[in-house]
This record gives structure tokens, sequence and C-alpha cells, in this order.
């Protein structure tokens, strides 16, 4: 595969620049309750129910940090084959803001909780590893409706002190096909773990997207600038499309960069500069005094380790070597946990190959179209398995299969069953068929003839007719050879 | 009929388990002295109607197996108390009512205690005379335009004007310490992360510790062991059983080792200063103490890391006062940034904000290496002083303040000025380790003067032992008219 | 050390504190004198030594993930002085 030929480049008018782009995702932690205080996580309760004296900092409430998130921050951080810091410590960042009741966000500065690792992504023109600079916990504001009143924002404190990880990458990544596959991967690894459920339109997971552009061959990074809060692959890579010209045109004109933070406009397709960016927010971090540093416990790293379910990378090498799938089959297959767990399931019955096709093409396919998980499938694994040995035992026919599957797939059920009810089941009685084909044969002697005569193509025409007669229902393979015998 | 209220806590806890005399009794002296006492100007709220409730509540069916029965308390308006006012001095929070209780209050509500009202102090437990409270100086009961000390100058002055039976203040860089010397009473700072943080209004949370002032040393005990405790709610509460001071209290120091520390004599002391020092020495010696000069080679920069520490902590602390969910909010500001600058321009004090300021600006960018980290570096040569100490003596002795009590005003236009008069209280709360200050004797002026003793960490019962013994020795009478009931 | 006027404006804009000029003259002196006292921190030589991380010799306590708290919108939004039954409310931002 020539890498050279699909490096992602822009065209400028004086040359080809280099898109260099780091990320910053913001991933909520799955936990029960906060971070720092005992209110509940649930997405979309009523404004302002979850939130409790800690998360609305009144005067002498203090923080307890949640040990459950911070065994999920160390989870995440083996799971990106990160270095587990022992030793790490809370700072406060000190900003004003509506959403921000403490006039600080508690986070983690100079010592986090995860230091530097790596993933691989899988892209077309191979893998390539994307360094981790660190993963580290902070809390998630609440949140500001500005549209609801002309005059004033209005200010829901329910997320507010939720835990969030960061996972700051190296600036690793070279285009949005990178990037998109960048925050795939993450998001399948976090999913696997269990440590966040990755759902963007909830907000669970967001980032910061860092740009800068270089000339094509320049080792020295340009100067970037910050997108802030990109909700969506889709607009991240809409985002670093636009803000890369952006910067190619300033460039070439001989306007320098200004590192600024900006925002995607999702409506115009442009980024623009967030005018109160003023001061270069000088955050005034320090250690957060109300909070001791926070020391792991060797043995409880090493129990969480060892407790990590198989993750995606490991399961795609296992489904490579024991089931023999390609790099793509495994890939599809092992990019949601609950997916490859269906698969396994069903292959424990059904034959693999049919399996493999019918998931990845008429499964996947049904649930897109419906919007909804495998776990909401009304076809279940056992069904599906059923469904795909029917057609390997010869019970129905490829193609009844398919008339059984679109049955299935609105309403779920029993495939044995569908089968009885539509009078599905394949004819394969070798005498029952003979029968159907000698009377085809019978009432067209005259295509017959002309088939017997040169004319090859009325084969089909054969057969066609025996499957109207037999409702689609006679064995293809039977009807095939009788007919070949019959006609020879 | 003598006045109650000129007894110790300890006494009054005593005659009520012998029922010589009933809650409801010891409730009505005390509202009396609160109602003629308004010159003072110690008391922000008071709760007069509820505490005589519950006074009444409580003779109807008595509880005598609690540590405080019946007892009512005003504690320092830093304390939030629930459905009861709590301003922190500040016009910030002069109409707030929290709808939840300290920690530390609770403790002492469910040891038999109730609420009589919230004691004055210094804005946001900033200052070391209450003068900067929005509610106005507190004067000194010894002595009448002479400040009481702060920040818990209201405390120290309603304590010593039999106003409350004892107190509970905070302490950050002196102010139980410096307001007790000041009038004559006993005030201690425990251990940091003894009592909990939980429900009172942060300055400097590296350094707030809530304390008992009181009017004996055994009173002191007896509140300690009722306000202490671990408390889940607090990350930096110290998970240990309870200790009981006041049953353990004992005069017998014999063969304590007790330290002087050379760099505490500064320069220009005044001679009373260095004659009390004298006095406790002697007083120790003869009761079977050994002393012993050491080095606390640091004492000299306390001051300075504290004025870098304290404002740092504080400037966050205080970023929480926005105007949005509590507190006053300025009428001025068309926009959200307009909002909060009024709001903390009119609703923060004059001390206030030049604390703001300087704790930004040694956090913010390019300074904070030079200030906010060197002063931490520091703070840690300042802890291993003591602990190099600890190794030779089991507690220290210093003078609590460099002079006696000074008059309204007479330093208030020099900020420095009254910073100094946390020169021997700092050192202790950076280091978080226990400090008492016990009177000792009076200046010419009459002026009580205190001193204090600084212990290991988790030494509160030795401290209160050899306060104990200074106590009983010292003939220190506290001498007070009730000028201000004229 | 001389923290000069624009150092003041500058540091009360991040605290969020607004100044008059007279305010900010004095504020200017006042702090300008503090800093000289404090300056004498420069004095000693801490290279080796590490900054006070934690008074207590503990490490972080940390607590069980139980939802212990929140449903308490009315508590919380009572003392707010500007509210509705669900939000609380304050002036836009200008972006």
């Amino acid at each position: 595969m020539n890498n050279e030929k699909s490096k992602y480049l822009i065209e400028g008018s004086q040359g080809k620049w280099e898109v260099v782009i780091g990320l910053e995702v913001h991933a909520q932690v799955t936990s029960k309750s906060k971070l720092f205080s005992g209110s509940s996580t649930t997405f979309g309760a009523d404004p302002n129910t979850q939130v409790s004296l800690v998360d609305s900092a009144f005067p002498g409430m203090l923080p307890v940090i949640n040990k459950h998130c911070v065994e999920q921050a160390v989870k995440t951080g083996l799971g990106i084959n990160a270095q587990i810091n022992s030793y790490s410590v809370f700072d406060r960042k000190n900003y004003f803001y509506a959403d921000l009741p403490q006039g600080y966000q508690i986070s983690q500065f100079k010592n986090p909780i995860v230091g530097e690792g790596e993933i691989t992504l899988d892209l077309k023109t191979g893998t390539k590893k994307i360094g981790i600079e660190r993963l580290h916990l902070e809390q998630d504001a609440g949140k500001s409706i500005h549209d609801l009143d002309p005059s004033n924002t209005f200010v829901d404190l329910n997320r507010s002190g939720i835990a969030l990880m960061e996972i700051v990458s190296k600036p690793d990544l070279r285009s949005p096909d990178e990037v998109s596959a960048y925050v795939k991967k993450l998001r399948s690894i976090m999913r696997y773990l269990e440590t966040c459920d990755g759902n963007m339109q909830e907000g669970s997971l967001r980032a910061d997207v860092n740009v800068s552009v270089r000339k094509e061959g320049d080792q020295k990074l340009g100067t970037r600038c910050e997108i802030k809060n990109v909700n969506s692959i889709k607009y991240m890579q809409m985002a670093i499309e636009h803000e890369s010209k952006r910067q190619v045109e300033l460039l070439e004109s001989g306007v320098s960069i200004v590192q600024e933070t900006r925002l995607f406009d999702t409506k115009k397709n442009e980024t623009r500069s967030m005018r109160s960016k003023e001061d270069a927010h000088d955050y005034r971090y320090f250690p957060d005094p109300d909070l001791l540093p926070l020391i792991l416990d060797k043995d409880l790293i090493e129990k969480i380790k060892k407790n990590l379910p198989e993750l995606p990378d490991q399961k795609k090498e296992r489904f490579i070597k024991n089931y023999s799938l390609s790099s793509y089959e495994a890939n599809v297959l092992v990019s949601e946990k609950e997916v490859a767990a269906y698969f396994e399931e069903v292959i424990k019955i059904a034959d693999k190959k049919l399996s493999i096709n019918w998931i990845i093409g008429d499964l996947f396919a049904s649930l897109n179209e419906k919007n909804i998980s495998i776990s909401e499938s009304p076809i279940k694994a056992k069904q599906m398995a059923s469904l795909i040995s029917s057609i390997s035992s010869g019970l129905i026919s490829g193609r009844a299969a398919k008339e059984v599957f679109e049955v299935m797939k609105e309403s779920g059920g029993d495939p044995v069953k569908i089968i009885e009810e539509k009078g599905l089941k394949q004819k394969s009685d070798p005498k029952e068929l003979e029968n159907l084909i000698n009377k085809i044969l019978e009432e067209n002697k005259d295509k017959v003839q002309q088939y017997k005569s040169g004319k090859d193509k009325l084969f089909g025409f054969f057969v066609g007719q025996v499957m109207k007669v037999s409702g689609g229902t006679a064995n293809p393979q039977l009807v095939n050879d009788i007919l070949k015998n019959k006609l020879k | 009929m003598s006045d109650i209220t000129n007894n110790s806590l300890t006494e009054i806890v005593e005659l009520i388990k012998k029922k010589e005399i009933k809650s409801e009794e010891v409730t009505t002296a005390y509202i009396n002295n609160i109602k003629k006492g308004k010159k003072l100007n110690s008391f922000i709220s008071e709760s007069f109607d509820i505490a005589l409730k519950k006074s009444q509540i409580f003779d109807a069916n008595p509880n005598f197996d609690s540590l405080l029965p019946g007892i009512p308390l005003a504690v320092k308006d830093l304390f939030c108390t629930n459905g009861v006012r709590t301003t922190a001095g500040s016009k910030m929070l002069e109409n707030f009512v929290p709808n939840y209780e300290s920690t530390v209050t609770a403790n002492l509500w469910s040891e038999g205690a109730f609420l009589l009202g919230k004691l004055n102090c210094d804005e946001y437990a900033m200052g070391s005379s209450n003068e900067t409270s929005f509610f106005g100086n507190v004067m000194n009961p010894v002595k009448e335009n002479t400040v009481p000390g702060g920040s818990s100058g209201g405390s120290a002055s309603a304590l010593a004007a039999n106003m409350t039976p004892a107190t509970i203040g905070t302490d950050t860089g002196g102010s139980i310490r410096q307001p007790a010397s000041f009038t004559g009473t006993v005030g201690l700072k425990p251990t940091y992360g003894l009592c909990s943080r939980w429900g009172i209004v942060a300055f400097a949370s590296s350094l707030d510790q809530a304390g008992p002032m009181a009017k004996t040393v055994s009173d002191c005990a007896l509140m300690l062991e009722a306000m202490s405790g671990f408390d889940p709610k607090d990350s930096t509460s110290i998970n240990r059983k309870k200790e009981n001071y006041s049953k353990k209290l004992t005069k017998n120091i014999k063969g304590l080792k007790i330290g002087i520390p050379k760099e505490y004599r500064v320069e220009g002391m005044p001679n009373e200063i260095e004659e009390i020092w004298e006095k406790g020495k002697k007083i120790l010696k003869e009761e079977g103490a050994e002393i012993i000069d050491i080095s606390l080679p640091h004492t000299e920069y306390a001051l300075p890391t504290y004025y870098i520490v304290a404002p740092a902590e504080a400037s966050s602390n205080l970023a929480r006062y926005d105007g949005v969910k509590y507190g006053f909010r300025s009428s001025n500001g068309s926009n959200l940034i307009e909002m909060y600058e009024n709001t903390r321009s009119e609703g923060f004090g004059d001390e206030v904000k030049r604390r703001i300021l300087i704790g930004t600006y040694v956090l913010s960018s390019g300074y904070y290496d030079a200030y906010y980290l060197k002063a931490q570096k520091v703070r840690q040569l300042i802890k291993n002083d003591f602990d190099n100490a600890f190794i030779k003596v089991d507690a220290i002795l210093t003078p609590s303040t460099p002079s006696a009590a000074f008059k309204i005003g007479e330093k208030k236009d020099d900020p420095i000025s009254m910073y100094l008069n946390d020169i021997f209280t700092v050192p202790a709360n950076l280091a978080g380790i226990p400090a008492i200050s016990v009177p000792a004797g009076s200046d010419k002026n009459n002026l009580p003067l205190g001193l204090q003793l600084i212990g290991k960490p988790l030494g509160e019962q030795t401290l209160l032992n050899l306060a104990l013994s200074i106590e009983s020795k010292s003939n220190f009478t506290q001498n007070i008219s009730k000028w201000w009931e004229k | 050390m001389l923290i000069d006027k624009d150092k003041i404006k500058h540091t009360a804009k991040l605290a969020r504190i607004s100044l008059e000029e007279k305010q900010i003259d004095s504020l200017s002196k006042d702090l300008s004198n503090i800093f000289n006292f404090i300056e004498k921190l420069s004095n000693i030589n801490t290279d080796k030594v590490n900054p006070l991380t934690s008074i207590l010799d503990q490490g972080l306590r940390t607590r069980e993930d139980k939802v212990t708290d929140g449903e308490i919108r009315d508590k919380i939004l009572e003392n707010s002085p500007s509210k509705n039954e669900e939000f609380f409310i304050v002036p836009k931002v200008i972006e």
C-alpha cells in the first residue's frame, strides 16, 4: 500500500500543506454518583434536581472523591496502554462562569492520574499508533441555557460535578479520517471497559480539536488553534477541513496564525474566534487544599489489570486467529463489545461464513434502518443462529430465509415457527421435486426443445417455473441436479 | 442570687446536672446580659426565642448524659447554622440563611447545647481586631474603645462579658488565640483535621481550624471534646477515636520538656511581653517541667509565608460569591461579567478585596513559582523546624501576642502593622499543629496578656494540662466592670 | 516590589472585582508595601525543598459510588437572588 499517495494534504496556491491535529477528548465517566458529591449522574433529569449543596458550592461545602471514578480512570488508562501514576494531585482551575458554581473547576494539572499511553488505529492505509499524552479526572460544568429568555441565561447544575476523563493525545493525527478512527477506537475501548458509554448525542463524549498546518516535509509544528467542544465526529472532520484551509490561506497570504480558541459553527460550517477569550484565561492552577494527594495502592492497580475484559485489539487478534476472519471482518465485529458477543453466540451453533454475512449484511442494515443497537435488536442471537442453521440444514432455502428475516426484524420470534406458519419449508424430497419438474417440462415441451437445441439460457426459465410453482420452497440445488439430469 | 453568668461552663454544667439550676434560668440570664451589652456589638444575630424554647424543652425532659446539657451557646458567625442567618461578617452574606448545619455546631447540639446567637467577626475571618466587619467594630469588654482582637473578636468579647458561657471560633493565623489573649480568656486551635471544616465559611482551607474559646482551661477541654471528631464529609478530617480531654485533664506536668524558641524574641518587643514569658517559664519549672532552649530557625519567614498562602487560598475560596446561587447580588450590571464585578465590589469590604487581589496575584501566570510555590516550600521548612524541635521537647512556650490589645482605629490604616499581630500565632497554623493561649497576666494598663503553648500533632491533652498548670499559678484575675451597661 | 496600577487593574479583572480610580491608587500602594514585606522569602534557598503537599500524613480518602444526595431543588434554589421554579437566572454573557 503506498502511503504517500493516500496522505491527506491541503493543496495551497504555493504548495502542499500537512495538517497536524491533537485531540483533547472529554469522556463522562460511567458512575452512579458524581466525582466529588453524592448526587446522581442520570442524563435528562429535571433541571437542578441532581444537585447537592456541594455541587452548588454553598459556603462551607467540601469535596469527597468517588472511589469508582478513580477506578474507572485507572481502567481506561490500562486500556490505552498507559502508565498509571500511583501519586496524583487535584488542582483548582480558577475562572468565572455562570455554570461553574465554585468559581473553579477541580481538575488535575501537573500530576495526572494517568501518564503516557498509545492506541493503534486500523486505517485503510494500514495500522498507525497514536500517542497519548495523559489522562486526568476533572469535574464537568453545569449547563447555561441562553435561548429561553432574551436577556437572561438560565443555569442548570445537574451536570456540574459529574466526573470527566480528559484524554489528551499527542499531535500525531494527520487527517479527518484519522481523527474519526481515533475517536471511534477510543470510544470502543471505553465502551468495552464500561468506563464511558461514548454517547455523543447525550454529551458523554466531546472533544477540543487542536489544528495547525505546516508545509509538507516540515518538521517544526505550526501555531495551533483550538476548536472547542465539538460533539460529533462529523463536525470534527468538517471543522478540521475548514480550519486547516483557513490557516493555509492566511499563511500563504503572509499573515501569521494567532494562537486562539475558536468555536465550530455547525450551521455556517466555519470556525470563528471566541471573543471572550481575553486574558489568555489565566487559570491560576494550584493544588486543591480541600483534597489530599491521591495515592493508589499497587495492589489495586494489579487487581484492576487482572480483571480487565478482553479489549478490542485482543479480541480482533483472537477472532482472526480462531475464526479465520479477515482483518476487515474482525474489525467490524469487534467494534462493539455487544456485536462481538452476539457473533460468538451465533457461531456456537451456526455456520461461521453464513453468520458473518448475515450479521454484517442483513442484520446491520436492519439495525441502521431502525437506528437501534444490537442489544435492542428484535432478533436475539439464538434466533439468528437458528435461522442460519435452518439454511445450512436445508430446512429452508437462502431466499426463504430472507423472507423469514423480514418478519423477525420487526417482531423477533422463533424462525422455526415462522417457517412453519408461512409454509416455507424447503422441498427436498427428490420424488416430490421430480414430479413437479416433470409437470413443468410437460407443460413447456416447446421450450424443452429449444433448450435441447442450444438455448442454454432457458435453464433459468425452468428453474424459475419450479420455484414459482413450489412457492419458492423447492431446494434449488436438487432442482438444478434433477433438471440437469432430465434435460440431458 | 449570685449571677450564674459569672460561673465557668464546667460549673454551670455541674449545677444543671445536680438540678440546682434550670436551663431556662441560665438561658434567661445570658439573654439579659446580651440585651444590656449592645455597646460591645459582639452579636450579629440573636436567636433568643428559639433558645428559650429549647431551654424549656430541655427542662421538661432533661438528658444529663451529654457533655453540655441545656447549655445555651453563641457561636462565631462563620459557622453555618440551619435556619439562622450566617453572615461571615460580610455584606455579601448579609441575608443568607443556610438550610444546613455545620458539623461542629451539630456536634455541640447533639451534646445537649443549643444556639443563643451568632457572634461578630472580621469579614470572612480576615483581620486581627474585628474592625473589618460589615456589621461594625466590636469592643473589648476589658476596656472601652479597645479592640478585642480578631477575627473571632465577637466570640472573645461576648465570652469575656459573660454573654455566653463558652463559644467556638476559627483560627487561620491566630484568630482564636490572639483575641483570647486580648480579652483574658482561653482559646485553643486544634491540630489541623481534628475538627471538621464542613459547613464553616472557608477562608484558607489548609489553615482554617475551628476551636473552643472559654473562660477556663477545663471549659476549653469540655468544649473541645464536644466539638471535635471525624467527619466523612471533610476529606481533611482525621479518622481517629475521640479523646476525653476533660476526664484526662491534670495539673501534673512533671517531667514534660518545654522548648523556648529564641527566634520568638523579636526586636522591639515590649518588656511586659518578655516578663510574662519569664513568668510562664518560672511557673512551669516550679511545677516540675524542664525548660529547654530550642531554635526554630525559619520563624521570621512564617508571616510572609502566611500572607502568600492564606490570600491565595482565600482568593479561590471566595470565588463562589458571585451573586448567582445565594447572597448579595448587585443591581448594577447589564451582563454577566458586570454583574460579577459589581456584586463582588459592592459585597466585599476593603480588607477582603486586598487579600483577594494579593491571592490572585501570587497565583497568576508568571508569579506562581516565585510566590506560591516558594511559600509552600518555606512552609515545609517551618514544619520541619517543629518536627525537629518535638524530638527534644513536648511543647513550646511563647507569648501569644507581641502586645496587649490596642485602641480601635490605631492600626487600621497600616495593614502590615495589623498583620504583625499574628507573628507568634501563624507558625502553628502553617505547620498544622495545635496551640493554646492562656491568660497569664496584665500589662501596666491592666490589659490582659496571654501565653501560648504549641504542641505536637494531636498533642491537645498535653497543651491543656500545661495551660491548666499556668492558669492555676498565674494569679491572673479578670477585672471587668460592666461599663457597657451604663 | 512595585505593584503598579496596571497590575492592579489586570488582577482585579481576573478576580472579577470592579475598582474605582482612587481605589486602584490606594491598592497599588498597599499591595506594593505588602509585597515588599513578602519579598523576604527570596532570601531563603529552597532549591532542595519539596513544597508542602499536605499537612496530614494520609492519602486522599475515598467514598463509595452511591447516590446519597440531590433531589432537593427547592433547597438549592431558595437562597438565589434570581431564580424561577427550575433554574438559577443570570444576565446574559456578551458573546
